[in-house]
């Protein structure tokens, strides 16, 4: 039995150790305290650069602060200084797993506030592109959760699925990864029956590969017991912070913007929106799993209802005019060249339009001043970063390990939070 | 050599130097500062079709104590230089470093007030990577690039020391 | 539930604290003062007809004018009747204050730190404002028109090479 002294000899010897020069943390008995743990921006498992400081009593979060800006690149500033079609490239950066979806959120953006509306081809077109945009981004994140988790096979599994998708992105748009094929007033390239092949060719095995990763993971005991009950947000609490797309959906809310304001063709299709209740990790990961069959419907239904005709909207004031007849014809050229030295001129005006996308509402606010060809205010409404300030309601009670989970679950974007 | 020569196929003869390099190029583990777009083709890059790991670089360690390269993808700004150079002065040496894509370059398409227009303001950068972002191919190749350069025995921030070397201070490449 | 019917509401419960309003592309947008926006927002939120219970977005905005420089705009939906609303508010450029209506949204939190880092427009009653995007010590507002686009030289540290 120690007595008193030695006691607290071996405490004093205890604080001279810990305390150096290094720390500036100040306790009085140093096996009761708090730490601030710093899971810094540069860290395996934070899907992105995404700081968080959170708070720890031993391995319990007591709460946590979520740090952005790492990324913060001026988009809003970039975009008061160049024209309409000249940030269709720097949409594709923002959320940066599903670059189409954004080109076409944009455009349609714009297309409201300039009155004109694409051909029925081009938005078949462009919703077949955005749910194929919704499976990539979904298929990231089952590849990121799972190896956050630990079960890195499913990362391979789902990284070869996306390789065949970029597959298809590239023999429709020229690019793999940063597309920019939306154009104001249609798309830019039409839809040739080799891709189309390719989208069914494709569509006709991702049943049965997304079957082999729900093998591995829908009745694995490590993953259930890794994000049951794990980062829960109730329904209320989700409403009250602005939280949107999967995250809410699988909080118990049925709001989905493709039913609630539709946009584009989704009137026309039949497809259900997955809600599920829970609000737990768990929850999120089997909403995003649904989320992916609904969408391979979607384009299914698509390819065999797609109208033949233009992609391109005749409106000459407005919408850049094809490059063969520039090359040839006189008015061609010259609304060419008004349009990309002076940009479009629209009217005096201010539109919000936001797009059900992958990560939650992504929406633009464009205000407009007539006879200027770049907005006067250009905000972009990220989800990712709406999502991320819910963290700390999410962590309160958790551990250190439920915290990769839960990031994982929530699957932020770092170029679209920080804008 | 007249001794390879004589003997057959049995052994080789070779600097120590050069052996040492030729080690270090076929086992270059990277170290993925992965901030933004580009970090996505460098996953595939890592992924079952482009195989970085037959290049060596088995695995991509996230503690900079255990790397070689540095392989920077993604925008730079101003608040992000203070973090990639702290993990860059943490890197052991020999130490390389491969800027990927264009906005590690020069800084891309964001000529804005808190994008650091190239890396190699605050870094010294080996080798650059074309694209935007550069395809996973195209990666492979400035890491093939990169290994042409360990071989020779240089780099950008300090010089490796070889082994048997008498006079260890660290010396700027050619 | 549309445009009418909303502004018909507001008008007869708020008077003259509505100071103007357009419909633009079937979206209404309301001009309110800045003194009352709390008890505006609060109505908006809790009353069971309108009921618009997610903030979709707050931003602020320049206009580069000499009276009522900055404005803050509101872009609200209601998850029950689907529809949307847009409500501004204009301050001036001396002393750019608005109360925070973090009471009513949580969401405004997030949304009121990234005004307040890009405008400088400072929202009294926030729990924790300072600076989200740009660091700490940075001392000016980048999206004020008078910001130029490649920013001040010297303004941010760079580590030596």
């Amino acid at each position: 039995m120690e007595t008193k002294f030695e006691d607290v000899s071996r405490r004093s010897k205890i604080l001279q150790a810990l305390e150096d020069q290094d720390t500036s943390v100040q306790f009085e008995d140093p096996l009761e305290s708090e730490m601030i743990l710093n899971m810094g921006p540069q860290h395996p498992a934070t899907h992105g650069v995404l700081r968080l400081l959170v708070k720890l009593d031993g391995e319990t979060v007591i709460s946590c602060l979520p740090e952005l800006g790492y990324l913060h690149r001026g988009y809003e500033k970039l975009a008061e200084n160049s024209s309409y079609h000249e940030f269709i490239p720097h949409t594709d950066r923002l959320d940066y797993i599903s670059p189409l979806s954004n080109n076409t959120a944009y455009v349609l953006a714009v297309e409201k506030l300039l009155g004109i509306e694409a051909p029925l081809r081009s938005q078949y077109i462009r919703t077949i592109i955005s749910e194929l945009a919704r499976i990539s981004s979904h298929l990231l994140f089952l590849g990121s959760l799972a190896m956050d988790v630990g079960a890195l096979t499913v990362w391979m599994y789902s990284f070869r699925e996306r390789e065949k998708l970029y597959d298809i992105f590239e023999n429709l748009t020229g690019a793999r990864f940063t597309t920019s094929y939306a154009r104001i007033g249609g798309v830019a390239q039409d839809l040739t029956p080799e891709v189309a092949a390719m989208m069914k060719t494709f569509l006709a095995e991702f049943p049965k590969n997304l079957n082999d990763c729900e093998k591995l993971l829908n009745r694995n005991r490590i993953f259930i017991d890794r994000c049951d009950g794990v980062g829960v947000i109730s329904r209320e609490q989700a409403i009250d912070l602005g939280v949107t797309g999967p995250t809410l959906r699988a909080s118990g809310v049925n709001h989905d913007l493709r039913r609630a304001t539709p946009y584009l063709m989704y009137d026309r299709f039949d497809f259900e929106v997955p809600v599920h209740e829970g609000g737990d990790s768990l929850a999120r990961y089997y909403q995003r799993m649904a989320e992916m069959k609904e969408s391979a419907k979607i384009v299914m239904q698509a390819l065999d209802a797609i109208p033949t005709g233009e992609v391109h909207a005749f409106k000459p004031k407005k919408v850049l005019p094809r490059k063969h007849q520039v090359y040839t014809r006189m008015e061609e050229l010259i609304h060419d060249f008004m349009l990309i030295n002076f940009g479009i001129d629209p009217p005096d005006g201010e539109i919000y339009f936001a797009i059900e996308a992958p990560k939650g509402e992504l929406g633009f606010y464009i205000v407009s001043k007539k006879g200027e060809g770049h907005p006067w205010r250009f905000k972009i409404r990220s989800p990712s970063m709406v999502n991320i300030h819910a963290l700390p309601t999410m962590l309160k009670g958790a551990m250190i390990s439920d915290l990769v989970a839960i990031i994982g679950s929530l699957d932020p974007v770092m170029g679209e939070a920080d804008k | 050599m007249g001794l390879e020569k004589a003997m057959g196929d049995s052994f080789v003869t070779t600097k120590l130097g050069e052996a040492i390099n030729w080690c270090r190029k076929n086992s270059l583990y990277p170290m993925p500062m992965g901030i933004s777009c580009c970090a996505i083709e460098m996953m595939a890059a890592a992924g079952p079709r482009f195989d970085i790991a037959r290049f060596g670089s088995e695995v991509m360690r996230f503690s900079p104590r255990q790397c070689d390269v540095m392989i920077v993808a993604g925008t730079t700004t101003f608040k992000m230089s203070k973090v990639v150079r702290k993990i860059y002065d943490q890197m052991p040496d020999p130490k390389w470093v491969i800027a990927m894509g264009a906005c590690t370059s020069s800084g891309g398409m964001y000529r804005t007030y808190s994008v650091v227009q190239g890396i190699d303001l605050f870094l010294p950068v080996d080798v650059y990577v074309a694209g935007c972002p550069p395809r996973p191919d195209n990666l492979l190749n400035g890491l093939m690039l990169l290994q042409k350069k360990v071989q020779r025995g240089e780099s950008r921030g300090n010089a490796p020391v070889y082994v048997g070397d008498f006079n260890p201070i660290p010396r700027q490449a050619v | 539930m549309d445009n009418q019917t909303v502004l018909q509401q507001l008008q007869s419960r708020f008077g003259d604290a509505i100071l103007s309003s357009t419909d633009y592309r079937d979206e209404l947008t309301v001009v309110v003062s800045k003194e009352r926006i709390v008890e505006i927002c609060s109505f908006l939120k809790t009353d069971p007809a309108l009921s618009y219970d997610l903030l979709a977005d707050l931003c602020g905005i320049d206009m580069f004018t000499p009276t009522n420089r900055f404005g803050v705009v509101y872009n609200l939906l209601s998850l029950q009747n689907k529809h949307r609303l847009r409500l501004k508010t204009f301050t001036d450029e001396e002393n750019p204050r608005i109360s925070t209506v973090t009471g009513v949204w949580g969401a405004a939190n997030c949304h009121e730190r990234e005004t307040y880092d890009m405008f400088g427009i400072v929202f009294e009653g926030h729990p924790d404002l300072r600076r989200m995007y740009m660091p700490d010590e940075f001392e000016y507002f980048p999206l004020r028109k008078d910001f130029p686009l490649m920013g001040i030289p010297g303004s941010l540290p760079l580590p030596k090479k």
